[in-house]
C-alpha cells in the first residue's frame, strides 16, 4: 500500500458563517490514506458544516483544505465526486424502482458497441464490489425497501466504483440496528485495509473505540483535540464533548409538580419502538433523551396519533386517547411541536397567520365561519406573547428564520392551550439568543402546571432543562433518571446502551 | 474505475444462480399476469365463438386492430415511465393523418417522403409538448391537455369540412394496410418493429434507463448528474413520433379522413399502458406491458359481443380494468414492500 | 440579536407593555386585490367583454347573453367543487362521465314510470356516490387521482353508453324542459343565474371563510404539516370529490332538461373545459392556491371568448384553439412569474433571517 507524505486530506482552520451566525469558526482535521478517523462532537459542534464543505456543499469563508498534497476548493459536490471524494450520509438517495446494480452504475453504465450497456459486465462488477466489500447483497434486487444500512453499502459500492480515495460518513449508523452496524464497521475496516482514508462521525463512543485509529473533538464549531483511540477514554473524551458546566445556562425555575396528565404505557411499534412507559406530570418538564434513531421522535408521533402503534395505551389524564387520532389528541389536551418544523410544523408557503391558526380553525369559526379578521387578531396576539420577528400577518411562514419560524409553531400550539406539550428537538437550527427565550418559555409554561415532553439530542439542553430524563436506546426504555441522577455521563452511558435495560450503570466501552 | 475482482469464488458464483432467478423473475413479471388474462380472454372467447380466432379475418383482426394503439400505448409508456403523461396523442394522429391525406392529394411525393414527414411533423409537435414541460416546469397533465385542444383546433380548422376519402390515397398505401406477410398483417409488423425497438433501447441504452431513473426519483436524478431536461425532451419527441406513425398507420388502415380521427384515443393509450403495469407515477413498467394492455384492450373491444355483452359496455369494462390495474399494482406493491419490511425484523 | 434583552411573556399572563405590532398585511390593500392571479383574470375578462362589445356585432344582444349563460352553467357549476379538488393537489377527470351516467340515470328512471322530481334527487344522489368511489380510492388506498379518475372517466361513461346504447330519451315534459331555460318576465336573463349565483356564493364561503377551506389549502400546500396540525387529510379530500360527484349529477340533471336528451355521449370532453376553466382561473395544479372570484372569471372567460368568436363567424376549431392556448399560457405565465418572483426575493438575506439552513439544499450556496 502506498502511503504518502501528505495526509489525504487536510482542513486547517476552516470557517464558515450564515450571515451573522458562525456555523464553523475553527475547522480542522488531518485525514491518512489506509485510517480510519473519527470525528465527535455534540450537535452544533460544528461537523455538518465541516462536511459539507468537504463534500462540495458549502464553500469555506476561510482556512485551508488541502487533498493529496493540493490545496483545493470545490465549488459544487460533482467536483468533491470528481476528485476522489465520496459522502455517505445518513439516508442515501436512490431510485426506489431501478435495481442495485443499476442504481450503482447509472449514468455511466459500462456500454459495448452502439452504446449498448453491458448488463454482465455491469452485474459483475456490482457483485465483485460487493464481495470486495464483504457483503451479501443482492445485486438484481430493486432499490425500493432496501434497509437504510444496505442502502448505505451501494452507496459505499458507488463510492468504490468511483475510486473514493477519502470516504465520509455522516452518522451512518444512527439509524442503524446492532448486526447492521457490525456490517458497516466491517466493511470500513475493508476500506481502510484498500488504502481508503475515511473519516467515521458517529456519537456512539462504543463504535467509535471498536472501530477507528485517531479522533477528533469538536466543540462549538472548533477544533478541541485530536488523539490515537488508545491514547484516551471514554470519560476524557466525554469531558472534552461537554467542556462546561451545563446547570448554569439552563435555568429551570422551580415549580409544583402536581398530578399526572400523561401516561404511556407499553408503547410498541415493531421496528420502531417497544414497550416504552412514561408519564408527565403537571408542572413538570420530563427529557426524552436518546441518540438519534433510537425511536424517541417515533414514540412522539405515536402519543399525538400522527403516527401508528400496534400496542400499547396512551391516557392524559385519565382517559384514553385513541390510535391515530391527532384532532381527539388535541381536543384532550395534547400538543405537540415536531422536530421537523419545515415538513412537519409550517405550512411553509401559507401566511404567518395562518399557520397560527391552523390548530385552532375550528373554534375560531363563529356560525361556521371564519373571516382572516379574526384570525389575524387571535395571531397577531400570539405573534406579540412570542416576539415573533415579522412586519406583517401575511408574511409567508417559510421566509422567517428557523428561530422565528419555531416561535410560529409554538404559538400554533400554545393557542390551543394545551394541558401537555410534546416538543421535538425545541432549539435545532435556531440561534443562540433564540434558544434561551425558547429554554425561558418552556420553563416558565412549566411553572404555570402544563406538563412538558422534551426531545432533545442536546446533551447540556436536557440536563439543564428538565426535571427528569427518559432516556430510550434502540427503542427501548434503558433509564429513567432523576434531574440529580442525570449526568452527562449517565445519560451517555444509557443511550450508548446495548441490549438490555440498564438503569444508571456505568459501564465502560473501549 | 475499479475492474473485476480477481479472485473467482464471487465472479462465478452469479451465473450458477442466474437461470432461476431468471425464470423465477420472468414468471413473476407483472407482464405475465397481463398477457395470461389476454390469453384467457381470447380462450373464453374463441371456446364460444371459434371464428374469433380461427379464421382468415378472425385471425387477421387478431393482429390488425391492436397495431395502432400498440404503436401509441408504447410512446405513451416512454413518457409516463418519466413521471409525465402526454394527452395530446390523440390530436397528434389525427393532425399527422390529415397532413399525409393533404400531402397525397396536393403534392406527388413518393409514398415513403410523406410517411418520413408524418412521423417528423409529429415527432415537432411532440417536441412542443416536452419544451413546455421541461423548461417551464408545469405538469405534463396541463400542457398536454392544452395541446390536445390546440393541435385537434388547427387540424379542424385546417381541415374544414373537407374529407380525405380512399380513392385519395395511393393504392400501395392502402394495400399495405390490408396486406398480409406470412399471414401477419403488415400493419401489426410495423408496430411489432416500434415495440422491438423500443424496448431495446429502452432496456440497453443509457437514455432508456435514465428515463426509467428520472421517473423512479426526479431529485435523485438530478443528484446524479443525469441529463433530465434532454431525457425528458426525447420522451415527448418520441411519443409524437409514434402519435405520427399511428397517424399514418390510420390512412393505410381506413383510407378516410374525417374529423373524428382520434378522438378520445389519448385515455386508451393511457389505460393500455396502465393495465399493462406502468405505474402511472413513473419508473417501472416497460414498453412490452403497455403493448400487451393495448392487446387486451382491443381484443375486448372485439369480444364483448361474443360473450353475449353488448359492446356499448365496452368502456366500462375498460375502466373496471384501469381501477382493477391499479389496485392490484398498489397491493402488490404494499404487501412487497411488507414482507420485505417483515424479513429485514427477522434478521 | 435586538429583542433577545426582553424577557419573554408567557402566554397566559401576556403583560399589558406595549410590544410589537404587526400589520394584516405588508402591502396596502388596492395592491394586495390587484395583484392577484384573479385580479389578471378578471381583468382580461374585462378587456375581452370591453373588446367584443365594440368590435363584434351583436356581442350586447340579450340573446347572446342568454346562450352565454346556458352554455357555461354546467362548466361553471363543476369548476366550482372541482376548485376544492384542486386546492387539495388532486384532480377529477370523471366529471363529464358522471354528468354523461346521471344524465342517462335520470332519462332511464323517468322512462321506468318514476316521478321526474324523484329521479332527479337519485340521480343526483348517484353523482354524489360516483364522486364517493373516486374520493374512497384516492383516500382509503391511497391512489393517485390521475390513475383513478382516467379509470372511472372510462367506467362511469361506459355505464352511461351501456345503459342506453346509441338511442336517446328525448320525451320530457315542457314544464320541466322550460323550467331551466326560462327567463326573467320579458327579458332574456335566463333565470337560472340565481342558482348559479347561489352555488358560487355557498361555494366561495365554503373554499374562503370556513375551516373546512382553511384545511383544503393547508393540505394543497403541505400535507404532512396539515395532518400534524390536526387536519383530517383523508375526509377533507373525501368530501371534496364527493362534492364534485354531486354537483356533476345536478349539472346532468341540468344538461339533460337543457337539451331535452338524456344521452350516453352527453357532455364528452367537459372535463377539460372545466379543468381549462379552473386552471385559467389562477388556480394552481400543485394545490394550494386559487380562489373562486378567479375561477368564475376563467369560466366567464372561455364561455365569453367562445361567444364572441362565434358571433364574429370563427369556427369552434378556433375556439378550441383558443382555450388551449389559453390554458398553456396561464401555467406557463405562473411558473414563469414564480421564477422571478423568487429570484428578486433570493437577493436581501438580512442578518437576522441567514441563519443556517435546517435541511441542506443541494446544490448550496
Amino acid at each position: 500500500m502506498p502511503s504518502p507524505a501528505a495526509p489525504a486530506l487536510r482542513l486547517s482552520d476552516v470557517s464558515k458563517s450564515f450571515g451573522s451566525v458562525v456555523a464553523l469558526r475553527s475547522g480542522s482535521l488531518s485525514l491518512d490514506a489506509g485510517s480510519i478517523h473519527a470525528l465527535v462532537g455534540e450537535n452544533g459542534a460544528g461537523k455538518s458544516t465541516l462536511v459539507k464543505i468537504i463534500a462540495g456543499l458549502y464553500r469555506r469563508d476561510g482556512g485551508t483544505v488541502e487533498f493529496q498534497g493540493q490545496t483545493v476548493d470545490f465549488r459544487s459536490t460533482a467536483e468533491a465526486k470528481a476528485a476522489g471524494i465520496a459522502v455517505i450520509y445518513q439516508e442515501p438517495t436512490l431510485f426506489p424502482d431501478l435495481s442495485v446494480t443499476e442504481n450503482i452504475f447509472m449514468g455511466r453504465q459500462p456500454t459495448s458497441r452502439w452504446g449498448r450497456i453491458d448488463r454482465r459486465a455491469m452485474r459483475a462488477e456490482a457483485a465483485a464490489l460487493f464481495a470486495r466489500l464483504g457483503v451479501d447483497v443482492d445485486p438484481d434486487r430493486p432499490a425500493d425497501g432496501l434497509s437504510i444500512a444496505d442502502q448505505q453499502i451501494i452507496e459505499i459500492a458507488k463510492a468504490l466504483s468511483l475510486d473514493a480515495r477519502v470516504l465520509v460518513m455522516d452518522e451512518p449508523t444512527a439509524a442503524l440496528s446492532g448486526n447492521e452496524v457490525e456490517r458497516l464497521m466491517t466493511v470500513a475496516r475493508t476500506l481502510r485495509d484498500n488504502g481508503c482514508a475515511v473519516l467515521f462521525i458517529s456519537h456512539r463512543f462504543d463504535e467509535v473505540f471498536a472501530l477507528c485509529d485517531t479522533i477528533t473533538v469538536m466543540r462549538d464549531g472548533s477544533y478541541v483535540s485530536t488523539d490515537a483511540i488508545t491514547d484516551v477514554t471514554v470519560e476524557e473524551i466525554v469531558r472534552r464533548l461537554v467542556g462546561r458546566e451545563v446547570t448554569e445556562l439552563y435555568p429551570k425555575q422551580d415549580a409544583e409538580i402536581g398530578e399526572v396528565l400523561l401516561e404511556v404505557e407499553g408503547l410498541t411499534q415493531p421496528g420502531l419502538f417497544t414497550d416504552v412507559d412514561l408519564t408527565v406530570r403537571a408542572g413538570e418538564i420530563v427529557g426524552l433523551a436518546g441518540l438519534v434513531g433510537a425511536g424517541r421522535s417515533e414514540v412522539a408521533q405515536a402519543i399525538f396519533g400522527v403516527d401508528e402503534y400496534a400496542a400499547g395505551e396512551v391516557r392524559m389524564a385519565g382517559q384514553r386517547v385513541p390510535r391515530r387520532d391527532p384532532v381527539r389528541a388535541m381536543d384532550l389536551g395534547l400538543a405537540l411541536v415536531p422536530e421537523d418544523r419545515r415538513r412537519h410544523g409550517l405550512v411553509l408557503d401559507a401566511p404567518i397567520a395562518r399557520n397560527i391558526t391552523l390548530a385552532t380553525r375550528g373554534r375560531l369559526s363563529r356560525g361556521g365561519l371564519l373571516t382572516s379578521r379574526r384570525e389575524n387578531a387571535t395571531a397577531k396576539d400570539w405573534a406579540a406573547r412570542l416576539e415573533v420577528k415579522a412586519a406583517a400577518m401575511d408574511t409567508l411562514a417559510g421566509t422567517l428564520s428557523g428561530g422565528n419560524q419555531q416561535k410560529v409553531v409554538l404559538a400554533k400550539w400554545l393557542s390551543t392551550a394545551p394541558k401537555v406539550l410534546i416538543i421535538d428537538e425545541p432549539t435545532r437550527g435556531i440561534d443562540v439568543g433564540t434558544k434561551a427565550e425558547v429554554h425561558r418559555l418552556l420553563s416558565s409554561l412549566a411553572g404555570e402546571g402544563m406538563g412538558i415532553l422534551m426531545i432533545s439530542s442536546e446533551l447540556p439542553e436536557v440536563l439543564g432543562v428538565a426535571d427528569r430524563v427518559v432516556v430510550l436506546c434502540e427503542g427501548r426504555k434503558t433509564a429513567e433518571l432523576s434531574r440529580a441522577e442525570a449526568t452527562p455521563e449517565s445519560v451517555m452511558t444509557a443511550a450508548t446502551a446495548a441490549a438490555g435495560p440498564t438503569t444508571h450503570g456505568q459501564e465502560k466501552v473501549s | 474505475m475499479t475492474t473485476l475482482a480477481p479472485e473467482p469464488a464471487p465472479a462465478t458464483k452469479p451465473p450458477a444462480a442466474r437461470p432461476q432467478s431468471r425464470l423465477a423473475s420472468l414468471l413473476k413479471a407483472r407482464e405475465t399476469g397481463i398477457l395470461l388474462a389476454l390469453v384467457a380472454f381470447l380462450a373464453v372467447t374463441t371456446a364460444i365463438n371459434p371464428r374469433f380466432v380461427f379464421s382468415t379475418d378472425g385471425f387477421r383482426d387478431l393482429f390488425l386492430t391492436p397495431s395502432i394503439l400498440v404503436v401509441l400505448a408504447v410512446g405513451q409508456a416512454m413518457v409516463i415511465i418519466t413521471r409525465n403523461v402526454d394527452l395530446s396523442v390523440g390530436s397528434i394522429l389525427g393532425l399527422t393523418a390529415y397532413l399525409a391525406g393533404r400531402l397525397f392529394l396536393d403534392t406527388g411525393l413518393p409514398i415513403l417522403v410523406v410517411v418520413l414527414l408524418a412521423v417528423l411533423a409529429g415527432a415537432v409537435l411532440g417536441l412542443v409538448n416536452g419544451m413546455l414541460v421541461a423548461f417551464a416546469r408545469v405538469p405534463a397533465l396541463v400542457i398536454t391537455l392544452g395541446t390536445l385542444y390546440v393541435y385537434r383546433g388547427i387540424y379542424l380548422q385546417w381541415a374544414g369540412s373537407d374529407r380525405i376519402n380512399a380513392s385519395d390515397i395511393p393504392d400501395g398505401l392502402l394495400s399495405f394496410g390490408t396486406s398480409s406477410l406470412l399471414g401477419i398483417p403488415q400493419l401489426a409488423i410495423v408496430s411489432f418493429v416500434v415495440l422491438a425497438v423500443a424496448a431495446y433501447w429502452m432496456r440497453t441504452s443509457r437514455g432508456g434507463r435514465e428515463l426509467y431513473a428520472i421517473g423512479s426519483d426526479p431529485a435523485a436524478a438530478t443528484l446524479y448528474g443525469l441529463k433530465d431536461k434532454q431525457r425528458i425532451l426525447t420522451a415527448f419527441a418520441a411519443s409524437g413520433a409514434l402519435a405520427g406513425l399511428a397517424g399514418i398507420l390510420y390512412v393505410a388502415r381506413y383510407g378516410t379522413i374525417s374529423s373524428g380521427v382520434g378522438f378520445g384515443i389519448e385515455l386508451e393509450a393511457v389505460g393500455a399502458a396502465v393495465i399493462g403495469g406502468v405505474a402511472i407515477f413513473g419508473g417501472s413498467g416497460t414498453v412490452v406491458g403497455a403493448a400487451i394492455g393495448a392487446y387486451l384492450l382491443t381484443s375486448i373491444d372485439r369480444g364483448l359481443p361474443i360473450l353475449g355483452i353488448p359492446d356499448f359496455w365496452q368502456r366500462a369494462v375498460v375502466g373496471l380494468l384501469i381501477l382493477g390495474a391499479i389496485v392490484l399494482d398498489k397491493v402488490l406493491a404494499e404487501r412487497q414492500h411488507k414482507k420485505l419490511l417483515a424479513e429485514r425484523h427477522r434478521s | 440579536m435586538s429583542a433577545t434583552s426582553t424577557p419573554p411573556r408567557t402566554p397566559e399572563k401576556g403583560s399589558a407593555t406595549t410590544t410589537r405590532t404587526y400589520a394584516d398585511s405588508a402591502r396596502p390593500l388596492p395592491l394586495r386585490l390587484l395583484l392577484t392571479r384573479d385580479a389578471a383574470v378578471l381583468g382580461l375578462l374585462v378587456a375581452v367583454v370591453s373588446y367584443s362589445v365594440v368590435a363584434i356585432p351583436n356581442f350586447d344582444s340579450q340573446l347572446t347573453i342568454y346562450f352565454l349563460v346556458l352554455d357555461i352553467a354546467p362548466i361553471l357549476l363543476i369548476a366550482l367543487p372541482m376548485t376544492l379538488v384542486i386546492v387539495t393537489g388532486e384532480i377529477d377527470l370523471s366529471v363529464a362521465s358522471i354528468v354523461a351516467v346521471t344524465s342517462v340515470l335520470f332519462g332511464v328512471l323517468t322512462r321506468e314510470g318514476a316521478p321526474i322530481a324523484l329521479a332527479a334527487v337519485l340521480a343526483v344522489l348517484a353523482g354524489a356516490l360516483a364522486g364517493a368511489v373516486n374520493g374512497l380510492l384516492v383516500t382509503k388506498l391511497g391512489l393517485p387521482s390521475l390513475a383513478v379518475t382516467i379509470g372511472t372517466l372510462a367506467l362511469y361513461r361506459g355505464v352511461a353508453v351501456g345503459l342506453l346504447g346509441t338511442t336517446a330519451i328525448t320525451d320530457w315534459p315542457d314544464t320541466w324542459t322550460d323550467a331551466v331555460t326560462a327567463t326573467f318576465g320579458e327579458s332574456q336573463i335566463p333565470v337560472i343565474v340565481v342558482p348559479l349565483a347561489v352555488a358560487a356564493a355557498l361555494f366561495g364561503l365554503l373554499l374562503h371563510l370556513t375551516s373546512f377551506g382553511r384545511g383544503l389549502f393547508a393540505i394543497g400546500l403541505s400535507s404532512e404539516s396539515a395532518r400534524f396540525s390536526g387536519v383530517d387529510v383523508e375526509r377533507t379530500k373525501l368530501v371534496a370529490f364527493v362534492l364534485t360527484g354531486l354537483v356533476s349529477g345536478i349539472a346532468g340533471v341540468y344538461f339533460t332538461l337543457r337539451y331535452g336528451s338524456s344521452r350516453g355521449d352527453n357532455a364528452t370532453g367537459l372535463e377539460l373545459q372545466v379543468i381549462a376553466a379552473v386552471l385559467l382561473g389562477g388556480v394552481s395544479i400543485f394545490g394550494g392556491r386559487g380562489a373562486i372570484p378567479g375561477v368564475l372569471g376563467g369560466v366567464l372567460l372561455i364561455g365569453v371568448i367562445g361567444s364572441a368568436l362565434r358571433l364574429d363567424g370563427q369556427s369552434a376549431n378556433v375556439i378550441q384553439i383558443v382555450t388551449g392556448v389559453l390554458l398553456i399560457a396561464s401555467v406557463v405565465s405562473a411558473a414563469l412569474l414564480g421564477w422571478v418572483s423568487r429570484r428578486v426575493r433570493r437577493r436581501p438575506p438580512t442578518a437576522a433571517e441567514a441563519a443556517p439552513p435546517a435541511v441542506p439544499t443541494a446544490g448550496g450556496m
